[in-house]
């Protein structure tokens, strides 16, 4: 065992550690540092105990405290579920239609509404229920499924032409592309154009006249105002889904559409339900 | 003398010391890797979860490569806000057969574990073709090229038995049948069922209403069948976890 000394150079402590004639200094790490480091292993210890850590053969420890993520964000869901309880209940069951005489949960459906559309619908009808080619503006007062608060909640409910829910509304638009000769096509176009004062060939829309008549009447009407229960759009207006220029519509005649929206019954509640569909009577267009 | 400076005995001959390095070493080691054997534990038994269908599968590569995961994360944490957002909190057991799991760190865009069944195909198609089409405020790039890469499922056993190798359980049928499968998934008017028996809840569909199979029908097909499989209307929790 060699002596321990002071170093004269640096005045410190030396372990007595000597290697051909090399010294070791001595200088330990402060007792704080050092203290808090024993205090961070009881912790550590402490803590694994407490709460759920170590695997074991069959599942991990649960830990004393009973702490459970999942029952904290349960508790959590519960918490606000009861505080509107009340009102989603109502919600839930009231007629739709006599909505507007209860203002109290009509304020409250509005905007519960407007959040489950910003988080639901807004992908595909935009932000401010504007729509886009292809997905409907829910501002206007064209519906394609109708626009009563009651038809709205259906529409959402089962949505359209999926294949999930057996109540969703379905209609199919044949592809007059392996039906009709080009020229007919072109005539329809033409005639379809000049149902909502659009610029055409009035030669051309006589024959697509005949044509609507024969292919297009049963579901569009036969003055082209559209038919709510098949999901037919009104020709007559200057609101287009799919755009109402000369090629959007012979690409929709030749080729058809088949616009599906999914089923929300299944992912929303029956009160967030009614609620969008308050929400969106209310944008302007409800009937 | 106390028994800390004993370690002078350690020092001074090698042998010890290198057994008592690696007596340390081991004990570090154990408790380290130990627990990975028992990992099978932490995942819950949940009905349902299957491995991917080999479009799907495939799809998933492509999302992938494309990096979607940068921007988009598959993990819908135990937590209010997000399971009122995007749905039922996530399941281990939903990402078993993840190789490598997509949970993702970071969200640009939206969450995509619940995805599933949320949007038409159309829109889906629209919106990776020209996102701001649809969405007007969204940042996403457009990725319409997906459309002009043809796809037959050349290669796609391979990828299947790659995954089993790593210990996704896909059978020796499976795998005999994937390019098949590959093909009819995106065909509704092909023979499907057999497919759907062995991919329960796959989604049947010519995703991109064009002819042939393209990377947009295979990366669709993987959006459309996220977060779909486990039914939670009869699933309860484990309350200790």
């Amino acid at each position: 065992m060699s002596e321990q000394e002071i170093d004269e150079t640096t005045g410190v402590d030396t372990t007595g550690h000597t290697w051909d004639g090399i010294k070791e200094l001595n200088n330990p790490l402060p007792r704080w540092w050092l203290w808090c480091f024993y205090l961070t292993i009881i912790w550590g210890v402490g803590y694994t105990v407490a709460y759920p850590a170590w695997p074991m053969l069959t599942g991990a420890t649960s830990g004393l405290l009973g702490y459970s993520t999942r029952a904290e964000v349960a508790q959590d869901i519960d918490r606000f579920e009861t505080q509107n309880a009340a009102l989603k209940t109502a919600l839930a069951e009231v007629e739709l239609a006599s909505l507007s005489d209860n203002p109290d949960l009509q304020r409250f459906a509005v905007a519960n509404g407007a959040a489950v559309f910003r988080t639901n619908c807004s992908q595909c009808h935009g932000s401010g229920a504007a729509g886009s080619v292809g997905y409907p503006n829910l501002l206007d007062d064209d519906w394609l499924w109708g626009g009563e608060i009651d038809q709205i909640a259906h529409t959402v409910r089962h949505g359209i032409r999926n294949e999930t829910d057996n109540d969703a509304h379905w209609s199919q638009m044949p592809a007059y592309g392996d039906i009709l000769e080009d020229e007919e096509i072109a005539g329809t176009v033409e005639y379809v154009l000049s149902l909502s004062g659009g610029d055409h060939d009035a030669t051309l829309a006589q024959t697509g006249a005949v044509i609507f008549e024969e292919q297009c009447s049963a579901c569009h009407g036969e003055n082209g105002m559209g038919d709510p229960e098949q999901g037919a759009p009104n020709l007559t207006d200057a609101i287009w889904l799919y755009g109402g220029d000369r090629e959007t519509l012979l690409e929709t005649i030749t080729n058809a559409r088949f616009g599906v929206m999914p089923a929300w019954g299944s992912r929303l509640s029956a009160a967030d339900v009614n609620a969008v569909a308050a929400y969106v009577h209310g944008l302007g267009g409800g009937e | 003398m106390g028994i800390l400076n004993k370690h002078q005995i350690l020092e001074r001959s090698p042998t010890l010391l290198l057994l008592g390095c690696f007596s340390v070493v081991t004990v570090g080691g154990i408790v380290e890797i130990v627990p990975l054997f028992y990992l099978e534990n932490t995942i819950e038994k949940v009905e349902g979860v299957r491995p991917y269908s080999p479009l799907e599968l495939t799809g998933r590569d492509i999302y992938i490569r494309e990096g979607c995961y940068t921007c988009h994360s598959q993990m819908i944490r135990p937590m209010r806000d997000e399971v009122e957002r995007y749905g039922h909190y996530s399941l281990a057991a939903e990402s078993m057969y993840d190789h490598p799991f997509q949970w993702g760190s970071k969200r640009t865009g939206p969450d995509v574990a619940r995805v599933g069944g949320r949007y038409s195909d159309a829109w889906h198609v629209d919106h990776l073709r020209d996102p701001q089409s649809v969405v007007p405020e969204s940042i996403m790039p457009k990725y319409a090229f997906l459309s002009d890469t043809q796809i037959d499922g050349e290669y796609v056993q391979d990828l299947l038995e790659t995954h089993r190798i790593v210990g996704v359980p896909y059978t020796d049928e499976m795998i005999a049948s994937a390019q098949a499968d590959f093909t009819v998934q995106a065909d509704p008017d092909a023979d499907w069922e057999e497919m759907v028996e062995r991919y329960p809840g796959a989604v049947v569909s010519n995703f991109d209403s064009q002819p042939g199979i393209t990377e947009m029908d295979a990366l669709v097909a993987y959006l459309q069948m996220l977060g779909t499989l486990v039914d939670f209307s009869t699933f309860t929790p484990d309350a200790s976890r």
